[in-house]
């Protein structure tokens, strides 16, 4: 072996070494530095004593301590990097470039609170038009969150017009539709126009290829967290404006109107933007909190469900059907749905079944039990009540629900008999994700002519 | 021989304090150092030399700079303080004591 491609191998295995160091938390780049130049030393003195470059690497290395030794007495000195922090890399350009975003997000976070006081300027107070804002509230920011995602993954021309026209044809259907004052059409438009658009969003985020591998998993863990920073976001938000009423209370004045007015519809748009580039900035920094909580919540929504399960056979009790119970049944499902759809978020999918995947398909199971109770109940007296805007809806969204988890529980029992794979569920659910913002949209679109805007 | 590991940690910080107060130093250097002056009896991991530079330098009894090695490359020095002089001689004295406790009893046994 020639010396050239000695040192070339030398540099590569030194490479590699460095990667591998780095992966580890408890030892920073100028300590990987640092134990480099050690490792370099080492290496040059064996060599000059005759050890080829090979064997220099490996005594050097081996010198230098295993990396679980080390990375524990570096962790014990430096404890606070076990805790994982959102630092800018001190890499010129990659800061340069993350500036650059944060700029970029500001401008949208900003665009977004004009964008809700906007209407104000033409006489559209909060206060006295509260339809027109319920009807477009995911008009004034989830086209700005689609711009940001276009703008961050470089979305080609035709599928942004594609998008863009998707949320005009929202704006036309939420505001030419001539809706009553009190009319249930309306809010069933307020409550699905954001799930239909969601999917606008999504299509942004996965950078227009919706069926690209992994793509769509990902926007999902994306809304998670995103629904998880929102809320956090939320209560600091709420900390803040308690705090302002308190200090303007303390000079005698009021300051209920800026709260209002101000703090709370402005915070509330710019947080959505916000919260989205922290969810994107954070991704490889920070736990997924979703899955998280799925794993806390899966056993003891099992349980409840059981219990309630026990409790109607032992006592005899059957669903009272009453008029709005269906909203709870669906909530219900959605929640299940959830709580599979984020298990199987964060899940190996090569990993063979295991406790966790028994208890994920007794919740499905008895979920869907406790759905097909509820449903036998009412089908029996829907005729009775009459079929209302609010209750279609309801059941529709019931029914949807129903065939996504009777899907998952099907393939989930295959997969735990060892007759399919996870891959075969997880695909299902991701497949399965249009179909709620398609019926949100139906609704949207459909359900105020077809009852009459009532 | 090879010395407990006791002892080794409660050599170390002496140790390298005392081969910083005869120079600015770095990593690869002090190990060198501590293998010749113990004729190679006092065996460190070597990685494990640097937790406890780290430790040092956040004690305040040393303090770090980056400087470049012959080669050009980044390399780490350290530099003892006024207070890791302090604490050299302190522990001076009790390893002393240590050492003369110690004679006293293994010349009479």
């Amino acid at each position: 072996m020639s010396g050239a491609t000695e040192g070339v191998q030398l540099e590569e295995q030194i490479a590699r070494w460095r990667e591998y160091l780095r992966r580890n938390r408890a030892i920073d780049s100028p300590d990987v530095a640092e134990l480099e130049d050690h490792l370099r030393n080492q290496v040059g003195e064996l060599s000059s004593a005759g050890l080829t470059g090979d064997e220099a690497f490996l005594i050097a290395v081996k010198r230098l301590g295993s990396l679980d030794a080390l990375s524990l007495e570096f962790g014990r000195e430096h404890t606070e990097r076990l805790w994982k922090q959102l630092v800018l890399p001190t890499d010129a350009d990659q800061s340069r470039a993350q500036v650059h975003e944060m700029l970029v997000v500001l401008v949208l976070a900003v665009a977004a609170a004009v964008a809700i006081k906007l209407p104000g300027l033409f006489g559209l107070g909060f206060n006295q038009n509260e339809n027109f804002y319920a009807r477009n509230l995911s008009l004034f920011v989830l086209p700005i969150l689609t711009g940001y995602f276009a703008w961050k993954r470089r979305l080609d021309a035709v599928t942004c017009v594609w998008l863009s026209l998707a949320f005009v044809g929202a704006g036309l259907l939420a505001n030419v539709y001539p809706f009553s004052r009190h009319s249930d059409t309306l809010e069933l438009t307020a409550l699905h126009m954001p799930i239909a658009l969601w999917l606008v969003v999504g299509i942004a985020y996965v950078g227009g290829h919706w069926s690209a591998n992994g793509g769509r998993m990902n926007f999902v863990r994306f809304s998670g967290e995103l629904f998880i920073y929102y809320v956090l976001i939320a209560l600091g938000g709420g900390v803040l404006t308690a705090f302002t009423m308190m200090m303007f209370k303390a000079i005698g004045l009021q300051a209920g109107w800026l709260a209002s007015d101000w703090l709370v519809p402005c915070g509330g748009v710019a947080a959505v933007i916000v919260g989205s580039w922290l969810v994107e900035a954070k991704q490889s920094v920070i736990e997924n909190m979703a899955p998280v909580l799925t794993k806390l919540f899966t056993p003891l929504f099992t349980l409840v469900l059981l219990a309630f399960l026990a409790t109607m056979v032992l006592t005899g009790r059957a669903i009272s059907v009453e008029r709005d119970v269906l909203i709870a049944f669906d909530v219900l499902l959605a929640l299940v749905v959830a709580l599979t759809l984020y298990a199987a978020s964060a899940r190996d999918v090569n990993a063979p079944p295991d406790i966790f995947d028994k208890l994920q398909l007794t919740l499905m199971v008895s979920a869907l039990l406790v759905d097909a109770l509820a449903l036998a109940a009412i089908t029996a007296r829907i005729s009775e009540f009459g079929f209302t805007p609010n209750r279609v809806a309801a059941l529709g969204e019931n029914l949807i629900l129903l065939v996504s988890l009777a899907g998952s529980a099907w393939l989930y029992a295959q997969f735990l008999r060892h007759r399919g794979s996870f891959a075969a569920v997880e695909h299902w659910q991701i497949a399965y994700l249009p179909a709620y913002s398609v019926w949100a949209a139906l609704v949207v679109a459909l359900f105020p002519p077809l009852f009459g805007y009532r | 021989m090879d010395l407990g590991k006791d002892l080794v940690a409660a050599s170390a910080t002496p140790l390298v304090l005392a081969i910083l107060a005869e120079g600015d130093s770095y990593g690869y250097a002090i190990i060198k150092r501590v293998a010749t002056l113990s004729a190679g009896h006092l065996k460190w991991t070597d990685g494990m030399l640097y937790p406890v530079l780290h430790r040092l330098e956040r004690q305040g009894l040393v303090s770090m700079k980056w400087g470049e090695s012959d080669s050009g490359r980044k390399r780490k020095y350290y530099r003892i303080t006024k207070s890791g002089r302090l604490l050299l001689v302190t522990q001076q004295q009790q390893w002393q004591v240590v050492d003369e406790t110690l004679r006293g009893v293994w010349i009479k046994a």
